[in-house]
C-alpha cells in the first residue's frame, strides 16, 4: 500500500484550495438531505423546525469549512491545551452545571450555554492521536495506561453527570486511536475477557437503577409497555409495518399519528424505516458506507501519526454513533440517548460532528507533496 | 521528547500497520452494517405482517354506535315514549392526567350528588374498552351545561355530549303498563349479548320495555376510524348504521288510561279494560304509581326511599295484585249451573239470609252479606241482579268443586293471561289436589261453598278478573290478553294477530250465556233491584255488569259490618266487571278498588266513567281523526 500523491489537476480546483474534499462532502451532503426529507415528515411538515435544523446543518458545514483550513500541525499543537480546558470544563459542569432532563450537562458561560462533552469528542481522540505521534509504534506498556488514562478520566467524568451514550463515544473514539496505534492483539483480546469478567460487577456496583431496568427492558419490552419499554415496541413497530416499500412519504401512521416518540429526535430512524421501508433503510445505510469510506481512506492517506489516529478515529467514532442509534430504534441493542447523526434534529452534537469532518478534510487537504 | 530513549520510528512501518488495523476496522465497519440491514430485515420483511397489524391495531378503533331506542305509541298514534336528548357529562380516562382530581374538581364545581360519582367510579372500573366516555352526569341542568362551558378549558378530556335518553310524557298513570328503562347493571351485563349493548347504556328494566327489549333496542352499528395516540378521532374509516329499535303501536288508549287513573282519585287499586274481540289490553291502571323518569338516568336513595311506602306504588297490582274475585264470578258459576243442568233456569229457592249445608252436624252458618236475605223466589236471575249469596252458596255445593274448577280455569283463573309484559301470577284457582299438597288436608265441602261467592282460597289478579269479564262479553271466546298491537319502524308495521287461549268454555247453543248476559244488563240497568243501578243511571248506551264486595276478615255471626269502625286496611275491597255496549261489545272492564266497601258504589262509578270515556268520548275521538 501506498499514498497517493495529488495530480496537478487535483491541487489547482476551487475545491482544493478551499481544502473542500468533494466526496466527503458529497456523501455528507447526500445522508444530511435525505435526513431533511425524512425529518419533515417526522417534524409534522412544521417550515419553523425545518428552518432550524438547515440553520444549525449550515452552521455546521461552515464549522467544517473552517476547520478545514487550519492545518493538522496546528491541531497537534494546540491539543494538550484544549484537552486540558475541556476537563476542567467537566469539572465545572459537575459542580456548578444546569441540570436538563435529570442530567447535568450543561455549562453557562456568559449568555452562552454549551455541553463540554461536545469539546470532548474531538480532544479525547486528538488528545491520544499526539500522545502517540511521537512515540515509536506499536506503543509499549506503560505508554499504552497512559494513553488508557487518557481515555478514561474524561469518559468518566462524563459518565458521572450522567451521560451514558456521549461516554460511550467518547471511550469509544479513544480506544480506536489506541487500537489503529497498532496495540497487539493479545492485549485487546484480553480487555476483551476482562471486560467481560467486569460486567457483572459493574452491573452490581456501577450501574444506576435506571440504566439497569433500560437494560432489563432492552432484553424484554414487554417489561414496561407503558413506560420506557414503550418507545422501543412502537418503535419496532413503526419500522417493521413499513415492510419493503415503506407507507409513503408522510404517510406513516405510526409517526403522524404520534404513537412513536420522539420521532423527530433520537427515533427518526423508525420513521425512515416506516415511510421508505427497507428499502430507504439500505439506502440510508449505503449512503453512510460511503462516508465512511471516504473517511478511512483519508486515514489511510494521512502522512503523519497524529492525522492518521485522528482521521480514523473520527471516523470509526461517527460509525459507532449510527450503529448504536441505529440498533438502539430497532431494539438490536439498550436504549442509548444517541441521535441519528445528521439527520435527527437538533443537539449540538452535529456541530462537533461536522467540525470533526472539517478536520478530516484538512488532513486530506494539507498533505505535503510526496514524489517516488 | 530528546531526553528519550531513541528508538527511531519506522514511518513505513507504522503505515503497514495502521493500514492492516484499518482493513479490519473496514471489514468489522462493513460486517456491522451487514448485521444492522439483516435486523431491519427481520422486521421488515420477515415479521412485516405482526408489525403491519399491530400499526393498525394502533391507529384503528371501532367505535361502536348505539341504535335508536324504538318508540311506543297507543292506539291513537300518541307518543307515549319517546327519547329526548340530555347533556351528559362524560369523560375519557386516557385523556385525563389525574382521574380523581377531575372528578373532584367537576363535583365540587357542578354540585354533583355522591351517587354520581360513586356511579362514575363503578362505570369506570368496569370499562375495559380504551378511549371510552364514561358519564359523570347524565342529565346536566342548563345551568351546570353553562357552568363547565366556563372553565372547559381546564379539562381536558371531559365533555358534554347530546345523548338519547327515554322519556315518559305521562309518568305515573302509565308506568305500570309500560315499565322503564335503566341503567344496565352487572347482572343485566351478564345476560345481554355483550357486543350488541356495546354503545347502549340503557336497558328495559320492568314491563313493556324489558318485556320488549330485543324489539325495541335494536342492532348496534359501528364507525372504523383512524385515531391518534390521545385517542381523538381523526377521520372515519368506514361505517355500519346501526339498526334503529322498532317501534311498538299498543292496544292502549291514552284517553281512556288517563280517565281511569283520574277515576280512581288517589285509591288503591287496578283497573284494566280489555277489547273483548282481541284480547288487546286497553287500559292498565295500577294505583298508585310513579314517575318513571326518575328511574332513567338512576334513581337517587330519597327519591328510592320515599316510594317504599305502605300503599306500595312500585307494585303492579294489575298483573300481580292477587284479590279474591268475590261476586264478580257470580255470573261465571250461574252459566255453569245452567249450562251443567245442575240447576234449571225456572230453579229458585227462598234465602233466609243463611245457609247451612245438608247433612252437615255442626251447622255451620253461612251468611248472606243481606243479614235478612233476598226473600222468596231466588232465581239464578235475581241471584246475579242482586248478588244473592246464599244461592251461589246452594249452586257450588251442588256443582261440586272439579266441575267449578275445571270450568274457571277455562275462564282463566289460575292460568296465565299471557300478556305480553312477563311478570303476571297466575292468582289461584283452588281444587282438591291444590288444597291437599299446600294444605296438606283434604277439601271440605264448606270450602266449595265459599268459593261459590269468589272468595275462600280463590285468588285472581285484576287482569284475569277483566278477561274474564272479556269472555263473557265475547260469546265466550278467550283471547290471550296483549298490549302491543303493532310493530314496525318508518311507518311500515306488522301487525300482532291476536292469539286465542289455549282452553275454552264450551257454551253449547249459547242459550244460556245469554241468559246470564241479560241478568248482567239488568245489574247496571235495573232500577230497582241491580246493584250497579245508581252508577249507570242514565247511560246512552246500554251495559252489561256484576259487582263484588270482598270481605278481608271474617265475622262472627252475630256481628255487624261496621265501615266507620274498620280499620281502613280491613274494610271490604270493592270489585266490579262489566262491559259494553251490551249488543255490540267494545269494551271490558275490571275494577279493583282496595279497602273502599262495597263493590256497587265504589267500583261500579269508576268502571261507568271508564267506559264512558271509551264509547262517547272515544268515538269522538275516532270522529276527529277521520
Amino acid at each position: 500500500m501506498s499514498t497517493r500523491s495529488h495530480t496537478h489537476k487535483e491541487r489547482q480546483s476551487w475545491a482544493w484550495r478551499l481544502h473542500l474534499d468533494l466526496p466527503l462532502l458529497g456523501a455528507l451532503l447526500a445522508v444530511m438531505a435525505f435526513g431533511l426529507v425524512v425529518l419533515y415528515s417526522a417534524g409534522g411538515e412544521s417550515d419553523s423546525l425545518m428552518l432550524r435544523q438547515i440553520t444549525r446543518l449550515g452552521f455546521g458545514c461552515v464549522v467544517m469549512l473552517i476547520m478545514a483550513q487550519f492545518p493538522p500541525r496546528f491541531y497537534a499543537k494546540w491539543t494538550p491545551a484544549i484537552y486540558g480546558v475541556g476537563i476542567l470544563l467537566l469539572i465545572a459542569v459537575l459542580l456548578f452545571g444546569d441540570m436538563g432532563k435529570g442530567a447535568q450537562r450543561w455549562l453557562q458561560i456568559g449568555g452562552f450555554r454549551f455541553q463540554p462533552s461536545e469539546i470532548m469528542k474531538l480532544a479525547v481522540p486528538m488528545m491520544v492521536a499526539w500522545f502517540f505521534s511521537e512515540r515509536v509504534l506499536p506503543a509499549k506498556k506503560r505508554e499504552l495506561l497512559i494513553a488508557f488514562g487518557i481515555v478514561m478520566l474524561p469518559t468518566l467524568l462524563i459518565l458521572k453527570q450522567p451521560d451514558l451514550g456521549t461516554s460511550l463515544l467518547i471511550a469509544g473514539s479513544g480506544i480506536f486511536a489506541i487500537y489503529l496505534s497498532g496495540v497487539s492483539w493479545k492485549l485487546i483480546f484480553g480487555f476483551g475477557i476482562a471486560g467481560v469478567l467486569y460486567a457483572p460487577l459493574h452491573w452490581f456496583f456501577v450501574m444506576r437503577e435506571y440504566q439497569r431496568e433500560r437494560v432489563l427492558v432492552y432484553l424484554d419490552p414487554e417489561r414496561d409497555p407503558l413506560g420506557s419499554g414503550y418507545h422501543i415496541i412502537q418503535s419496532k413497530i413503526a419500522i417493521g409495518s413499513g415492510g419493503v416499500e415503506g407507507k409513503g412519504w408522510l404517510e406513516g401512521t405510526q409517526s403522524q399519528l404520534e404513537f412513536l416518540p420522539e420521532r423527530s429526535t433520537d427515533f427518526i430512524f423508525a420513521v425512515l424505516g416506516e415511510e421508505f421501508g427497507f428499502i430507504g433503510v439500505v439506502t440510508l445505510l449505503v449512503l453512510y458506507l460511503l462516508v465512511i469510506m471516504r473517511g478511512m481512506y483519508i486515514g489511510t492517506q494521512a502522512q503523519e501519526t497524529f492525522s492518521r489516529l485522528l482521521a480514523g478515529s473520527i471516523i470509526l467514532t461517527f460509525f459507532i454513533y449510527l450503529f448504536v442509534n441505529i440498533g438502539m430504534v430497532t431494539g438490536l441493542l439498550p436504549v442509548v440517548g444517541l441521535p441519528l447523526p445528521l439527520i435527527s434534529y437538533g443537539g449540538t452534537s452535529m456541530v462537533t460532528l461536522l467540525a470533526g469532518f472539517g478536520m478530516l478534510m484538512s488532513i486530506y487537504t494539507h498533505r505535503k507533496l510526496v514524489s517516488h | 521528547m530528546l531526553d528519550r530513549k531513541v528508538t527511531l520510528k519506522n514511518p513505513f512501518k507504522e503505515l503497514v500497520l495502521y493500514q492492516s488495523r484499518m482493513a479490519v476496522a473496514f471489514v468489522w465497519v462493513v460486517a456491522m452494517m451487514v448485521l444492522l440491514a439483516s435486523w431491519v430485515a427481520n422486521l421488515q420483511v420477515f415479521q412485516y405482517d405482526k408489525y403491519r397489524t399491530e400499526s393498525d391495531n394502533n391507529r384503528i378503533r371501532v367505535i361502536p354506535v348505539a341504535p335508536t331506542r324504538g318508540l311506543i305509541y297507543d292506539r291513537n298514534g300518541i307518543l307515549l315514549a319517546e327519547n329526548r336528548s340530555v347533556y351528559s357529562l362524560e369523560l375519557v380516562p386516557e385523556q385525563v392526567r389525574n382521574v380523581e382530581q377531575t372528578v373532584q374538581e367537576l363535583a365540587s364545581l357542578l354540585e354533583l350528588d355522591e351517587e354520581d360519582v360513586e356511579r362514575f367510579w363503578k362505570d369506570y372500573n368496569r370499562t375495559r374498552e380504551r378511549f371510552k366516555k364514561i358519564p359523570l352526569k347524565t342529565q346536566l341542568s342548563e345551568k351546570q351545561v353553562a357552568r363547565f362551558a366556563v372553565d372547559r378549558h381546564r379539562f381536558d378530556g371531559v365533555s358534554v355530549e347530546a345523548r338519547l335518553v327515554r322519556f315518559y310524557p305521562y309518568g305515573e298513570e302509565l308506568v305500570h303498563a309500560l315499565g322503564y328503562v335503566g341503567r344496565i347493571n352487572d347482572r343485566e351485563l351478564q345476560q345481554i349479548d355483550v357486543q350488541n349493548y356495546k354503545a347502549t347504556r340503557h336497558i328495559g328494566k320492568v314491563g313493556l320495555e324489558k318485556y320488549y327489549e330485543s324489539i325495541l333496542h335494536g342492532t348496534i352499528g359501528s364507525q372504523k376510524v383512524e385515531t391518534d395516540v390521545q385517542g381523538r378521532v381523526l377521520r372515519v374509516l368506514s361505517e355500519q348504521p346501526p339498526v334503529e329499535g322498532q317501534d311498538l303501536y299498543l292496544s292502549i288508549d291514552l284517553p281512556l288510561q288517563m280517565e281511569a287513573f283520574k277515576a280512581m282519585d288517589g285509591r288503591r287499586g287496578a283497573i284494566v279494560a280489555i277489547d273483548p274481540k282481541s284480547g288487546g289490553v286497553l287500559a292498565l291502571v295500577s294505583t298508585p304509581g310513579y314517575d318513571p323518569n326518575l328511574f332513567v338516568t338512576g334513581i337517587s336513595g330519597k327519591d328510592y326511599r320515599s316510594l317504599l311506602n305502605d300503599n306500595r306504588p312500585l307494585f303492579n297490582r294489575a298483573l300481580r295484585g292477587q284479590y279474591s274475585p268475590g261476586s264478580t264470578i257470580k255470573p261465571h258459576l250461574a252459566w255453569l249451573g245452567l249450562e251443567s243442568k245442575t240447576v234449571s233456569r225456572n230453579y229458585a229457592m227462598e234465602d233466609t239470609g243463611i245457609y247451612y249445608l245438608p247433612n252437615n252436624e255442626q251447622k255451620r252458618p253461612f251468611r248472606d252479606w243481606q243479614a235478612w236475605g233476598h226473600g222468596k223466589q231466588i232465581d239464578y236471575r235475581r241471584a246475579i241482579i242482586q248478588s244473592c249469596d246464599t244461592y251461589f252458596y246452594d249452586l257450588a255445593y251442588k256443582m261440586g268443586i272439579d266441575r267449578i274448577y275445571e270450568t274457571m280455569t277455562q275462564f282463566g283463573f289460575g292460568e296465565y293471561t299471557g300478556i305480553d309484559m312477563g311478570e303476571e301470577v297466575p292468582g289461584l284457582m283452588p281444587n282438591r289436589a291444590w288444597k291437599k299438597g299446600a294444605r296438606g288436608v283434604h277439601w271440605f265441602p264448606g270450602d266449595t261453598v265459599n268459593i261459590g261467592i269468589g272468595q275462600g282460597f280463590w285468588l285472581a289478579t285484576p287482569l284475569q278478573i277483566a278477561n274474564s269479564a272479556a269472555v263473557l262479553a265475547n260469546d265466550g271466546l278467550r283471547y290471550e290478553l296483549r298490549l302491543v298491537d303493532e310493530i314496525g319502524r318508518n311507518g311500515e308495521r306488522i301487525a300482532v294477530e291476536p292469539a286465542v287461549a289455549e282452553q275454552q268454555i264450551n257454551i253449547g247453543d249459547g242459550r244460556n250465556l245469554k241468559l246470564v248476559q241479560q241478568a248482567m244488563k239488568e245489574v247496571n240497568h235495573n232500577s230497582v233491584i241491580g246493584t250497579a243501578k245508581k252508577a249507570f243511571e242514565g247511560t246512552p248506551y246500554l251495559s252489561a255488569g256484576k259487582t263484588g264486595t270482598v270481605q278481608l276478615f271474617g265475622l262472627d255471626e252475630d256481628e255487624e259490618y261496621d265501615e266507620e269502625k274498620t280499620d281502613e286496611r280491613l274494610r271490604d275491597n270493592a270489585l266490579y266487571i262489566g262491559y259494553a255496549p251490551f249488543d255490540e261489545p267494545t269494551i271490558a272492564v275490571a275494577v279493583v278498588v282496595e279497602n273502599a266497601g262495597g263493590g256497587g258504589s265504589n267500583a261500579a262509578p269508576i268502571a261507568r266513567r271508564v267506559m264512558d270515556q271509551f264509547i262517547l268520548n272515544g268515538s269522538k275521538l275516532q270522529a276527529n281523526k277521520q
